[in-house]
């Protein structure tokens, strides 16, 4: 167990120096960073000057290391824009967008899990057709498409429910749908081939072999056995819920970290943006290390050995 | 067939008719009949099928130029809607083109983005999984760890940013999305790769002296065909969404080209009174990915029956 | 559909009764006619093999009996009686009742038979509890006094290991000891030893031998090793293709097998001391015919040395040599008999060479 642990978090680290380094780079590449700070006149003088100033002059790797320890000590830098400092400006955005991730798993769990379950155990029925059809409809589905017909229908038609902001649960409601579409025909799919392999394995004949009720055959011997892989993807599938908030952020008005990531892209401001796509991939980091860590605690064939 | 094996008739849950078949017809066959019977491919692949036509011969079925603006003619509803004519079937926009000459000059942007994006992907893809597979060891574990690293970036969030800086062209779109769904390629074809190595065809041809490059093309690849084309199908549904998202945002393809994901972009300014600008487009994207979506379950389920769900 | 088999005596105390039992499998191609006519009973203390190739319908004759066979599959008999009760009306909860409690079975593979996330103490326990015999703390005094009669050292703590840290073996033995928790009359061991290492393959087989007697239950052993239903079997049924092809006690089907196949079957297996080293192995040519669809005549006909035209056209009759002695083939006894001593002298005329 502190042998895998160890291997995990060693395999961790390196992938998070990777991102790191890859994000940083990401929005260097554009060409000369210090021309663009200086404004479309600047003499070359103006330019150097400004390279000087942020410490654009130095090699690459200086920059990137000087980057990181600052980062280290919580400084992430300023917006170009705002001149806020970066870690402000994604602090006080960041928990609307955890709450709407967190509410968008929660439901897209709730469906997939008893649809999966289901259409595993009425296999080649119309159950398992229409919940086969749901997860194509969902993986199809454009979700800014899906949000902006939300808005029409139940903003506009029907007048049910606010179509931008965050104030009440009420505003939740459309981006929380749209989001969860993102994950839950994978979290139907996994459950369905789990449960689909694991009623014909053998150690369920023995259960009920054993005279089991099949309720017990189910929700023991079955489930635990089936929702293994969903845990794993589950803890994942935050970390993608965190990154692709920014299409339903940005159409329902809601001010959180996706929001900022893409008005910062389209306004080329590089420090926020590098810091959020290094920031969500710490995350998904942390939550790929967390899954392998819940899986071992609930698979005794990983814990113990 | 040989005596069964116990295994396979000792099932419990469910018997298949091949258990007990005596004289089995061809792959070839068997393919060709299960392919006549599946629906889903046979829908997915005529609405594919149809959408291709559409692209290669836009300009002679499109019925306008996409790209002429006539600022009288703005937002006519389509024939179902209010002062709707056959002269501009669905509509116009707002800037008075014809959207179905949009739609069908749009399905060009579509299918060549998502078609190369998801070859070039399924290149690289393969090689860096089938590399790794093959050789194992430390080879495998740089692997590992590039897929791994993939994963953790925000893929979208990625490619905007990318292609804000280098700019929505065509080419850069391709190649963005090519570098980013990759992945999938290499996690498949590197386990199956796994299992492939240790088979006795592979010690022969090692045996026989055959380089790995060799080994690797003509005894590893052919069993991953399939495989690889069942990705890449799905593999090109997503990297279609994706660049209408990029375009959406307006960071993907450039206005006036007509792309799906543009189009309801621009079709947002005039949702609440001319919906059809957004549901048309919208839809057109859906019903394309789902009619892809189909096919390459289609293409898994008469190939290799065993990999569905 | 014959049911000759239908009136073949059988005694009341009988613990298992079966005749004229059919199972039908719809599969896309048509109906898969597994099992056909099928006629057999076991008493108390008493061990009945079925033997046969793979794939003749001995594992779905063993999952009709316990009432597991997938929902595709129809079970049909004129009877179908456990303890004098009939397993035909009975709902699946009636039938879960008797399962793990009154019968138990025990599987091919125990690597994975066991439910990998649960505890060997979990799974022993639950079948204990769910069936009324008593608590948990009952239960686990059960498992443990189990697991040292199946030869278990260390019971106690074995409870708390799970399945993947015990070997093929002492899962099979885990097993076996799990389905004796509620002192069943009927223990069904379907090839139980065909998936561990030849070297545990006997101590398994004699271990059942031994919990048999004494417990005092019947056994059916289901097999393709006929050296090992020649040591523990009182009665032998063989089985082709879904049928029975020929019944009897252990004995008579060993000194004077009947059936072609059944002789070909007993040719197969290699004498100590009397097969050469380096010798090879006997076989019967051929392989097991489809089963989809209608059929008529004899399933062995196209693998057998003695087939003639009728063998093809109707039903072959079943010969009854006795209450629970008889074969199915169109040759009578007499000539049968002569057709063993026949190709019995010619293996010795060969092995003289």
């Amino acid at each position: 167990m502190a042998q895998f642990l160890l291997q995990r978090l060693t395999i961790s680290l390196l992938v998070a120096i990777t991102v790191s380094i890859i994000g940083f780079s990401l929005l260097r590449l554009s060409g000369d960073l210090a021309a663009e700070l200086a404004g479309e006149d600047a003499t070359q003088e103006e330019i150097a000057q400004v390279a000087k100033a942020y410490g654009l002059d130095r090699p690459f790797h200086i920059q990137y290391l000087d980057w990181v320890g600052k980062a280290l000590q919580g400084d992430l830098g300023r917006s170009l824009f705002t001149n806020e400092p970066v870690l402000e400006l994604i602090t006080t955005r960041l928990p609307v967008t955890v709450q709407l991730a967190t509410y968008s798993l929660i439901l897209a769990l709730l469906v997939a899990l008893p649809l999966g379950v289901l259409a595993a155990m009425k296999q080649n029925t119309w159950i398992d057709r229409l919940a086969l059809s749901i997860a194509v409809f969902g993986q199809a589905i454009p979700s800014f498409w899906f949000a902006l017909l939300m808005i029409l229908f139940f903003g506009v038609i029907l007048r049910w429910l606010p179509i931008s902001g965050t104030d009440t649960w009420r505003h939740f409601i459309m981006p929380t749908i749209t989001l969860s579409t993102f994950a839950m025909p994978q979290f139907m799919r996994l459950t369905r081939t789990g449960m689909l392999d694991v009623l014909e394995s053998d150690f369920i004949r023995t259960a009920r072999a054993k005279g089991l009720s099949p309720v017990i055959v189910l929700w023991k011997h079955a489930l635990r056995n089936a929702v293994l892989p969903v845990v794993s993807l589950a803890a994942v599938a935050f970390g993608f819920l965190l990154g692709g908030s920014f299409i339903v952020e940005s159409i329902f008005a809601v001010n959180g970290v996706g929001f900022l990531a893409l008005e910062s892209i389209i306004r080329q401001d590089f420090p926020v943006v590098q810091s959020i796509v290094v920031f969500i991939s710490f995350v998904y980091i942390v939550l790929t290390l967390l899954s392998d860590l819940i899986n071992a605690q609930l698979d005794p064939r990983i814990r113990l050995t | 067939m040989a005596p069964q094996d116990q295994a396979t008739s000792q099932t419990a849950n469910g018997f298949t008719a091949e258990e007990f078949e005596v004289e089995a017809p061809s792959p070839r066959e068997v393919m060709r009949r299960r392919a006549k019977r599946h629906f889903g491919l046979i829908i997915g692949g005529s609405v594919v099928s149809i959408t291709v036509v559409c692209a290669v011969f836009a300009p002679l079925i499109a019925p306008f130029d996409p790209y002429e603006q006539d600022l009288t003619r703005r937002l006519i509803n389509p024939v179902w809607g209010e002062g709707g004519t056959w002269t501009h079937p669905l509509g116009t926009d707002g800037f008075g083109r014809d959207l179905l000459s949009r739609l069908i000059f749009g399905a060009q942007i579509s299918l060549t983005i998502g078609f190369f994006a998801a070859s070039i992907a399924a290149v690289v893809g393969s090689i860096i999984g089938m590399i790794g597979g093959y050789f194992g060891g430390r080879v495998d574990a740089v692997v590992m760890y590039l897929i791994n690293s993939k994963l953790a970036l925000p893929p979208i969030l990625v490619a905007l940013s990318v292609v804000s800086v280098f700019g929505g062209t065509i080419p850069v779109l391709i190649a963005v999305l090519a570098a980013l769904f990759w992945d999938r390629y290499a996690v498949v074809t590197r386990s199956v790769t796994q299992q492939i190595r240790n088979q006795d065809f592979i010690a022969a041809a090692q045996a026989a002296g055959c380089s790995n490059a060799r080994i690797i093309l003509s005894e590893v690849l052919p069993n991953l065909a399939n495989q690889i084309i069942v990705i890449a199908s799905l593999e090109m549904a997503v990297a279609i969404l994706v660049e209408a998202v990029l375009s959406f945002f307006g960071l993907g393809v450039q206005p006036p080209t007509p792309s799906w994901g543009l189009m309801v972009s621009e079709g947002r300014d005039f949702m609440f009174f001319k919906p059809y600008l957004i549901t048309i487009p919208g839809l057109a994207i859906f019903v394309l990915v789902i009619a892809i979506n189909m096919m390459g379950d289609g293409v898994r389920d008469i190939t290799a029956p065993e990999g569905r769900n | 559909m014959v049911t000759d088999t239908a009136d073949i005596p059988y005694s009341e105390d009988s613990i298992l009764a079966v005749r004229g039992m059919n199972v039908d499998i719809s599969v896309p191609a048509g109906t898969l006619h597994a099992v056909t006519n099928s006629a057999f009973h076991v008493k108390q203390g008493e061990t009945l093999c079925i033997v046969g190739e793979s794939g003749c319908g001995k594992s779905i004759t063993s999952l009709a009996v316990m009432g597991l066979l997938p929902a595709n599959a129809t079970v049909t008999a004129d009877v179908l009686k456990f303890e004098g009760r009939d397993l035909l009306s009975m709902s699946q909860k009636q039938l879960s009742e008797l399962r793990g409690n009154r019968m138990g079975m025990i599987f091919q593979d125990p690597m994975t038979s066991l439910n990998p996330v649960y505890t060997i103490g979990n799974q022993m326990q639950e079948i204990y509890v769910r069936h009324g015999k008593g608590n948990a703390q009952q239960a686990k005094d059960r498992a443990i006094y189990l697991l040292e009669k199946v030869g278990i050292t260390a019971a106690e703590s074995r409870l708390g290991q799970y399945p993947h840290q015990l070997s093929g073996g002492l899962r099979q033995r885990v097993m076996i000891a799990m389905m004796l928790m509620n002192d069943p009359v009927l223990i069904i061991a379907d090839e139980p030893t065909t998936a561990l290492d030849v070297t545990i393959q006997a101590q398994i087989l004699h271990l059942l031998a031994d919990l048999q007697k004494e417990f005092n239950m019947a056994l059916i052993l289901i097999t393709h090793d006929l050296g090992v239903v020649a040591r523990i079997a009182d009665r032998v049924a063989v089985m082709y293709a879904g049928y029975m092809v020929e019944t009897g006690s252990s004995d008579e089907v060993f000194n004077a097998p009947m059936h072609p196949y059944t002789q070909g079957l007993i040719d197969c297996i290699p004498i100590p001391g009397k097969t050469e080293r380096g010798a090879q192995l006997g076989s019967i040519p051929g392989i097991v015919p489809a089963l989809v669809g209608d059929q008529e005549g004899c399933m062995f006909r196209s693998r057998c040395d003695y087939a003639m035209e009728k063998c093809a056209v109707g039903d072959v009759p079943r010969q009854a040599l006795g209450e629970m002695r008889g074969y199915r083939c169109v040759i009578g006894p007499e000539q049968a008999e002569a057709n063993l001593q026949a190709s019995r002298a010619k293996a010795a005329v060969a092995a003289g060479e």
